[in-house]
This record gives structure tokens, sequence and C-alpha cells, in this order.
């Protein structure tokens, strides 16, 4: 069904293009799930960037991304499909008034028109294969996991007054978990699985390179080091790829070329990386001037 | 080459993984690719493909290298198949059936069990001449003699599974709670043309209790420890979600330990684990292991945690407090309880005791079993 199956070089060479700093073993994760077509399941803490990896895959091979975010009490009407009622309701008294059928009305009303499409549908019957990221799948409640696994294992959905719909395309599937909740094993195994880390130093300075336009590469290289270090404190929120590109972003925005330089803006921009006030009182003006320090 | 890699795959599942007969296949597919040209490249492959956890993540390449590099392979057993050993043993046990599919017939059997106990526990309360009332009020520290003491322990875990059959027939009463969906009925009723004849109610969904429970196992709570141990059991086999923690001077998860069907060697395992090594408790950094590492899993809204614990600290208090807080915000009930308040004349003295006051929404005695079955009415309400 699917035209091409890129090998892991052309998988790492397209996310590089689309501007995706990858690790090396993420291309191979995404070369074997489409070698084996197998759903992808992405593990790690909050703002490592797994969201970031379906977005650049669904880039990689120019495919629409459809995301289905997950959260408690996550039902099949919010996921697969739901019927429109106000519009099934004003057939029924256009066609009433116009003394149709009782029958005949019916089988208009429960027609395509009516049928209101929701992600898990949508990625099913594209005319080509999406990206469906299910995201932070570990939310939503477990008899809904146990519903996916079924539909990721048959590609088709039984809605009873339509009948069934089998799946014109075969979506590729990115799940990602925060480890709210552990997941079934029977989930763990349909997937593969992948641990997003933090990225190190050197991958995330290439990462606030390609994001943050016209920044210095000395500069970059600080802030990743900075921002490496600050993870190691003992920190209620640990700082994500993305506060580190806003921080990033301001420090480049605020003219500083030299983090040694500007200790005073480091202190006060820290904001951006630091999102609870207990973290905030903890990084003392001391502690950042140490870190910094220790960095620069 | 197949045989290399079935080794491979058996090696694997000795070390604790899940590889069933499609990973293995699939890896055969796998081997015919380019990538398995280079172990570099081979490795995260297989990883990717292998894996289904974090913790399979993370000993995944040192068995790699281990057996496809020519390392000793039974040094990298020996490492990691120790400490596994209760995960290959909890892997084992659900597949031989989905969890939920299982589970389920057998909490309804063990809930009608549940009840039959709670009315011969209520009858023998309320005649009051029973010889499990006297045990009830005895202060485990006065129980000596054997028979006695299994007693205790049988009632210690009876009390548990009372306890949770209670917690749940109330939750199904409450349930009366009710409202139209106005969505679904006007679902239902466009075959009436739009006229509510069917109605749709919404009921509350009641999340079930959840009970984490952490037991001081330090030396100053050894007389008390064995019975804790063996009412841990019991709570954590009759409650669908409960988890369970020792600590002294460190934490300890015990729940998988805890879910061995066989009572003996799961406290046996468990004593074991309880037994203090010497140097004092740290009931602030076990609580600060418990908020970082496993407060985000283990923790919901609906969660009730309880600390078992006589407050003899001989970490900062200041560090107790802080930790007392942080938790206090993510759980719904931070219940306390101290054997020592059945003592005569306690007052809480102790400093790590008086840090952490502040912070427990109930403070309560646990020196005999009464005063545990005292705690239901309590943990209904929440």
């Amino acid at each position: 069904m699917r035209v091409m199956t890129l090998d892991r070089n052309e998988i790492s060479e397209r996310l590089a293009a689309v501007g995706y700093v990858a690790d090396r073993d993420i291309a191979t994760a995404l070369w074997l799930m489409e070698f084996l077509k197998r759903p992808l399941l992405l593990e790690g803490e909050a703002g490592v960037g797994k969201t970031e990896v379906a977005k650049s895959l669904a880039a990689v091979h120019g495919a629409e991304l459809i995301r289905l975010q997950c959260y408690e009490g996550l039902d099949q009407n919010a996921a697969l499909y739901e019927w429109n009622y106000q519009r099934q309701l004003l057939a029924i008294k256009a066609r009433e008034a116009a003394g149709e059928d009782a029958d005949r009305v019916e089988e208009h009303i429960f027609s395509e028109r009516y049928l209101l499409e929701r992600p898990l549908l949508a990625a099913i019957r594209r005319p080509s294969p999406p990206v469906l990221l299910v995201d932070e799948v570990d939310r939503a409640d477990e008899e809904f996991e146990a519903f996916l696994l079924e539909l990721l294992s048959d590609f088709q959905v039984s809605i009873p007054e339509l009948g069934t719909i089998t799946a014109t395309s075969i979506p590729r599937v990115v799940l990602t978990s925060n480890g709210t909740r552990e997941l079934s094993d029977a989930l763990r195994r349909r997937c593969l699985y992948h641990y997003v880390d933090f990225p190190d130093v050197e991958r995330e300075a290439n990462i606030i390179r390609v994001r943050t336009p016209g920044i210095d590469t000395a500069l970059a290289l600080q802030i990743a080091r900075m921002v490496s270090a600050i993870r190691k404190e003992d920190l209620q929120k640990v700082p994500g790829v993305a506060e580190t590109l806003d921080w990033a972003a301001t420090l480049a925005g605020l003219g500083v070329h030299d983090l040694r330089q500007a200790s005073d803006v480091v202190h006060d921009t820290m904001m951006c990386l630091i999102k609870t006030h207990e973290d905030r009182a903890r990084l003392t003006r001391e502690v950042s001037e140490r870190l910094l320090g220790k960095v620069a | 080459m197949r045989e290399r890699l079935a080794g491979f795959a058996r090696t694997l599942r000795d070390n604790g993984f899940a590889i069933g007969l499609a990973e293995t296949r699939d890896a055969l597919t796998v081997l015919t690719q380019p990538v398995a040209r280079r172990p570099e490249s081979l490795k995260p492959a297989f990883r990717s493909l292998f894996c289904a956890t974090h913790s399979d993540w993370e000993r995944f390449d040192e068995i790699f290298d281990a057996y496809w590099l020519g390392a000793n392979v039974r040094r990298a057993r020996g490492v990691s198949g120790g400490a596994d050993a209760h995960t290959s043993l909890r892997r084992r046990a659900d597949r031989a059936g989905p969890r939920g599919a299982l589970g389920q017939p057998d909490h309804v059997g063990r809930r009608t069990e549940g009840d039959g106990y709670s009315d011969a526990d209520g009858l023998a309360r309320r005649e009051g001449a029973s010889r499990a009332e006297n045990l009830a009020v005895t202060d485990f520290r006065h129980i000596t003699d054997p028979a006695d003491m299994a007693r205790a322990h049988a009632l210690a875990e009876r009390l548990a599974r009372t306890m949770r059959a209670r917690l749940v027939r109330r939750e199904q009463v409450r349930r009366r709670g009710r409202r139209l969906d106005l969505r679904r009925t006007i679902h239902r009723n466009v075959s009436h043309g739009g006229t509510p004849v069917e109605l749709a109610w919404r009921r509350r969904k009641n999340k079930p209790l959840r009970l984490v429970v952490l037991l001081d196992a330090s030396g100053s709570m050894s007389l008390y420890t064995a019975f804790f141990v063996r009412l841990l059991h019991g709570i954590v086999d009759a409650f669908r979600e409960a988890e369970a923690f020792v600590f002294h001077t460190r934490l300890a998860h015990v729940s998988p330990s805890l879910r061995d069907r066989d009572v003996t060697r799961a406290v046996d395992k468990l004593s074991l684990m309880a037994q203090g090594i010497g140097g004092g408790t740290r009931i602030g950094e076990s609580l600060a292991t418990f908020n970082r590492w496993h407060a985000r899993r283990v923790i919901n809204s609906r969660t009730a945690v309880m600390i078992v614990s006589d407050g003899y600290d001989t970490g900062e208090p200041q560090r107790l407090a802080d930790e007392m807080r942080r938790l206090r915000r993510r759980c719904r009930r931070i219940i306390w309880l101290n054997p020592l308040i059945g003592w005569r004349d306690y007052s809480p003295q102790a400093r790590g005791m008086q840090a952490a006051l502040p912070y427990v929404d109930l403070f309560a005695p646990a020196h005999n079993l009464e005063s545990f079955a005292a705690l239901e009415p309590y943990l209904a309400r929440i």
C-alpha cells in the first residue's frame, strides 16, 4: 500500500532537511516502524520533544498529521465519530413537512453526510496514509486503551447505523506517554518502543542553532551547557527543550553574546526555564552564578 | 544466524523481557536488511523491537553487547536476573491472561467473600465476647503466643479485605446521583423525529479510592512491623488500586512482591526487606524519593496516602516538613498512623512528628486491630 520505504540514512537526511535534529537511534526506530508497519511508542519525561518526533515524521513523508490528544474520560464519540444531531433533526423536520416516508428519512439521516469524523476515523479514511499522533495515551482510561489496541490491529471501525468502515490507507501511528499511568502490556507489545531522553549538550546546541536563526554558535553551546547543568539541579519541573528554545530566543533578542558578561540578564530571564515558585526560590542568584561559572 | 537470534531472544526472556514469536519473527526479517551489517546499527533496531518499558531500555545495551559482542553472557544474566526476578514472574502471570478479563470475576468473588467476613466480623464485634474481639484490642506488643499471633495475622488480612468491600459498596450507592445526558438523549430520539421519548442519563463515574501505604520499618517500629506487613499484604491483595512502600534509611517499592499469591512467601520476602539496617530512619529523605520518583505514577486525585510510622526521624525536620508539604499538594488525604498513640500519656513530641503534623489530615493510633478498623468509615468518606 505504501509507495516507498525509505532506508535509515534517507530518513535521517530528510529529518535534518525538515529541521529536526535527530539522534541516530530515532532514525532507526522510524525506519523500523516503516519496515515492519508497526506503531511506535515514545516514552520520556515531559518536554523532551516526543510530539516533535511525530510532527517531523509527517514532514518527512509529506503526510498529514492527525493528532488525538488523550485525556481522562476520552470516549469514542470524541475520538472516533459522532452523528451531527442538529443537522439530523433539521432534516427530519424538513422531510416530515414534505410528507416523506419515515423509513426513507431514517435512511437519509444516517448517511455519510451526517457523520462527523473524529481523529481516529479521519486517520483511516484518508486517500494517502497520514501520521496519527496519539498524544499522552497514558492519560486516557484503560477502556479506551483497549479500544485503541483493537483499532490498531484491525484498522477497521464498525458504525452500527452505517456498517463497517475499512481503512483506505494504514496510518503511521505514533503514541506518546509521560508515564503517569502504567500502560497495558498488550499495548506495549503491539508497539515498537523508543525512550526519548533529554538531548545531550551538543545536540541541544544544534537544535538551538536550527530553531533560532541568527544565533551565535558559541552562545548556543553556552546555553545548552547551562540548561544541562540546570537539569541536574534538584528541581520539581525540569526545563524541556521548548523552554530552552524560548530562553535562547529571549537571550538572542536581548542582544546577549556571552552568558558570562550578562549574568544579570541570565538570572532575570530564568523564568523562561523555571516554571514553579519553589524552583524559582531554589535557583537563587548564587546558584545561577555558580552554574554559570561552571559552564561558561 | 537464526539460531543465534533464537538464543538472543532466550537470553532476553531470561532477563525478564516479554518477547513473543511476533518479535522474533520481525527480528528475523530485520536481519535481512542492510542495518544488520554492523552491530552499531543493528543494536538500536533490536532495541526498539525488543524493549517494551524504560527498564528494558536501560538494560538492553548491556545484554546486547554481552551476547553479540562476545562479552560474558553469564555475568549479564547474573547482574540483571536477580533484581528482576519479580518482573518476569509478574509478566508471566500477565501473559497467562489479560489482567482485566481475568481480574473482574475474581474481584466479584472476592468481594462477596469479603462481605461474608464483614458480617462475621461485625457479629463478633457486636457480641463482644469472641476471642477475635479480645485480640482486636490487644496491643500488638503484648501478643506473644504464636497461635494468637497467627490469629491476629489472619484478622489483619480479613480486616483489610473488609475495608475494601465496604468502600466499594458505598461507592455503588453513591452512583445514584444522575443527570440528563442531553447529547445522547437527542441521538437516541432522532428516530422518533426528535421528540424525547427515551431519555439517556448520565451517572457519575467514581474512581475507586486509591490507597498508597508507606510503612516505616525502622528499628523503633520493629515490634509492629510484622503485623503491618501482614496488613499491607491484605490491602494490596484486596484493593485493585493500592501501592505499598517500605522505608527505613531508604525507600523500597514493595507492591510487586506483595502481589505474590502465596501469603507466607510474600510476607517472608517483605519481612526480609523490611528488616531495617541500622542507622536510623530517614523519613524526610524517603518521602523525597517517593515524591520525586513514584508520586507521579501512583498518585491521582483520589489517592489517600497512609504513612505508618512512629515519627522518630534521624534526618532534618525541615526536610521532612518540605516533603510533607509537597506530598500534601498532590494527594487527597494524608493519614498518619502512629502506634505510639495507643500508649498511655503519649504526646507527639518527636521532632519529626512535630514537623509533619501540620500537613496530616488524620493522625490516628494503630497499635491494635480495632484502631485500624476505626479508620474504615473515614476512608469511605474521602
